[in-house]
């Protein structure tokens, strides 16, 4: 579906274990053999905090991993730039392994491949907010006239132009980590990691920050490593999702399908409470059947009404979507009228839906109109179409009754 | 003797198996301080030769020289007049009851063993917080250092380098170091482990890791260690005076063996007028650290 699957992934991570303890390669072969992390802290007393991960990250997406806290998420983001060192697996990053690096590598890796953005924002409150911006080029040993000036641009982009003197003591949560944030973009590295980036900052100025995310992302198109426990705010986000459940990823997968078809239990009851008008587009829940009229005459759409099973059908022309008819209009026409072109006067005026908008913003819509409502494509074809039963399901999180037909059979 | 004695009495080596031991004890060291003693010295040479200078230093200099400087010190690291104006005043009043050349003396060996302190004690810190097992290691040294009787290390500092001001700034960084230890250690492990794994993350080395976050966020912590060091320093001075060092403690051995009650305290208050000033301004420079950390 999306472009990026196409490309080839830019991250890609095999096979990785992390167990946490004296004996980590002597219990590795337990966990492998399939035993649980419960028997293992409790015959050994070593935790299992990643088992078996497989995953690829394609360039210029954002991939959010999600979990509970204790699920292995930030052990798991750690090991992109291995600030934990991987029990087993493998990590390749733009096709070299980052497992094979000399400490001396890891270093210009770390330095000019990935930066990172952290939970409770980790500024050096000893140094300025532009000294803050600027270190990741000071550590590479770049010219002062030449990281200030970035350093001040990126202080500009995220908004907080004038604060350049200020200390990370001085400033709010929000714009500690906007800091934090100017100071990922400022070394200019491809890969971006944020664990828990947004997760302490109060929900008005979390959504804020989620903007501006967007915003910077449809600019710079950097990969985004995100790390949340929030569905809205992965949903929000990302362009896939992997939920990770005590060190395993249970399930990954474009946003849509997490919601809609999750795995498991646990996938459900993250899935349960998110808003499901604000988290899926028109699209994914539309039906795609649909009668449309193409005719000039009244008598070539009635025939048209016939074959179709339903009492309406839109009309549409040339110019794309013009409106509703419906079988008792065509009723009420005299016989002798069919030869007569089918004009606006006949039509109802219903409102059309884009196929990516928002559930949430054609509710209204929907409930004005009597009809289901047409879903636009891009190009203005009629793709498919909205009814209120439909929304009523999606949103009450009932199965549908085809559903609860098969699963009864 | 019954088979019952070892219940009263503790079981205990004879007289002359004790004596034995000592004897060869004793006579080890004594024979290594023959071999090595000179070279020791010679080791040390440089050293004396600082003190020395630095002490004539302090004494040639005008008086109104030397308590401008320090009053210009204790203005940079304070930013206050109290405090600048307590200093002059302080010394103006200890070179008028006749302590000048005392308290110069004294001054110029806490500096220097202050100053060798730190020297010694930052990079054991460091060193210990890098390492559990040199922690592991150091800790219960430093617990020794702390606890052993002055006097009895005392005696093989002199036995090794005679009496003078060496072994007086030995014993004196012997007793003062591990403030300075332990509070580096403490103060580079108490480092935000968030902002230390930011560092990490953006590829800063090693040696970028320690002068650019672990010391300067350690500093407040540091700089409580060298003032403890400072006081500890002082508090030696009285010992150090036994094994020759002049200072103001002379004076104050004099009156406990004389009994002159005024010159005791005379001296006693110098020391402590002293030790107040340090304080003072180690303190309130350790404050302002705090502050450009804490950002307010």
């Amino acid at each position: 579906m999306s472009s990026s699957e196409k490309k080839s992934p830019l991250i890609r991570i095999k096979n990785l274990y992390k167990i946490f303890g004296k004996d980590e390669k002597k219990v590795l072969e337990q966990v492998k053999a399939g035993k649980s992390k419960d028997a293992i802290l409790a015959e050994t007393g070593h935790t299992v905090g990643l088992s078996n991960i497989n995953l690829d990250v394609y360039p210029g997406e954002i991939f959010v991993i999600m979990g509970l806290s204790g699920s292995g998420k930030s052990t798991l983001i750690r090991h992109f730039n291995r600030l934990i060192e991987p029990t087993a697996g493998e990590i390749e990053v733009a096709g070299s392994d980052v497992m094979q690096l000399s400490s001396k590598d890891l270093q210009d890796f770390r330095r000019n491949k990935m930066s990172m953005v952290f939970q409770r924002f980790g500024l050096m409150p000893h140094r300025s907010v532009l000294d803050n911006i600027g270190y990741g080029l000071q550590v590479q040993g770049v010219k002062k006239a030449e990281w200030q000036k970035s350093a001040t641009e990126w202080l500009k982009t995220v908004g907080l132009d004038g604060y350049a003197k200020q200390y990370p003591g001085q400033l709010s949560g929000g714009q500690q980590q906007r800091v934090g944030l100017a100071r990922a973009l400022c070394t200019d590295a491809e890969i971006l990691l944020m664990d828990e980036a947004f997760s302490a900052l109060d929900p008005l100025i979390r959504s804020e920050m989620q903007d501006q995310l967007i915003e910077l992302q449809e600019k710079l198109h950097k990969t985004i490593i995100f790390i949340t426990h929030d569905l809205d705010e992965a949903l929000r986000l990302g362009d896939r999702i992997a939920i990770l459940r005590d060190g395993i990823l249970v399930q990954q997968g474009e946003p849509v399908d997490i919601l809609l078809n999750p795995v498991d239990d646990y996938v459900e009851a993250f899935v349960k409470d998110v808003n499901r008008a604000r988290a899926l587009t028109v699209e994914t829940v539309m039906q795609p059947q649909v009668c449309r009229i193409s005719t000039e005459t009244i008598g070539e759409a009635v025939l048209q009404m016939r074959k179709s099973k339903q009492d309406y059908g839109y009309v549409v022309n040339k110019d794309g979507y013009q409106g509703v008819i419906t079988q008792d209009t065509l009723d009420n026409v005299e016989k002798s009228d069919y030869s007569n072109t089918l004009d606006a006067s006949l039509l109802e005026d219903v409102p059309a839906v884009q196929s990516d908008a928002l559930i949430e913003t054609v509710i209204p819509e929907l409930l004005d109109n009597a009809v289901p409502l047409p879903v636009l494509n891009e190009d203005g074809e009629v793709e498919g179409h909205l009814c209120r039963s439909t929304l009523a399901e999606v949103l009450s999180d009932q199965p549908s009754v085809e559903e609860e037909k098969v699963t009864h059979v | 003797m019954s088979d019952s004695s070892w219940l009263s009495d503790i079981p205990q080596l004879d007289r002359h198996q004790l004596l034995d031991i000592r004897k060869t004890l004793d006579g080890a060291y004594r024979s290594f301080s023959r071999e090595y003693g000179d070279s020791i010295e010679a080791f040390f040479d440089p050293l004396l030769t600082f003190l020395i200078w630095f002490e004539k230093l302090l004494l040639s200099s005008p008086w109104w020289l030397v308590i401008a400087v320090l009053a210009v010190f204790a203005y940079i690291a304070s930013r206050s007049w109290k405090l600048t104006l307590g200093v002059v005043v302080a010394f103006f009043l200890i070179g008028f009851f006749g302590m000048w050349d005392n308290t110069m003396r004294t001054m110029s060996i806490i500096l220097v063993s202050t100053l060798l302190a730190v020297l010694i004690g930052i990079p054991i810190g460091i060193a210990m917080a890098r390492s559990d097992r040199v922690q592991s290691a150091v800790t219960p040294i430093l617990d020794i250092m702390q606890t052993m009787p002055a006097f009895v290390y005392l005696i093989p500092v002199v036995m090794l380098l005679g009496i003078g001001k060496i072994p007086g700034v030995i014993a004196v960084i012997i007793y003062a170091v591990p403030p300075v230890i332990r509070l580096t250690n403490l103060g580079i492990r108490l480092v935000d482990k968030e902002v230390l794994e930011a560092a990490t993350a953006y590829g800063a080395s090693p040696m970028q890791r320690l002068f650019g976050v672990q010391l300067p966020l350690a500093m407040p912590n540091i700089m409580a260690g060298i003032n403890q060091t400072i006081m500890m320093a002082l508090a030696m001075v009285v010992i150090a005076s036994m094994i020759g060092v002049k200072g103001l403690g002379q004076p104050v051995l004099k009156s406990i063996t004389n009994q002159y009650f005024t010159l005791g305290l005379m001296n006693g208050l110098a020391i402590v007028a002293l030790a107040i000033i340090f304080d003072r301004i180690s303190q309130s420079y350790a404050k302002r650290t705090l502050q450009n950390l804490g950002g307010h």
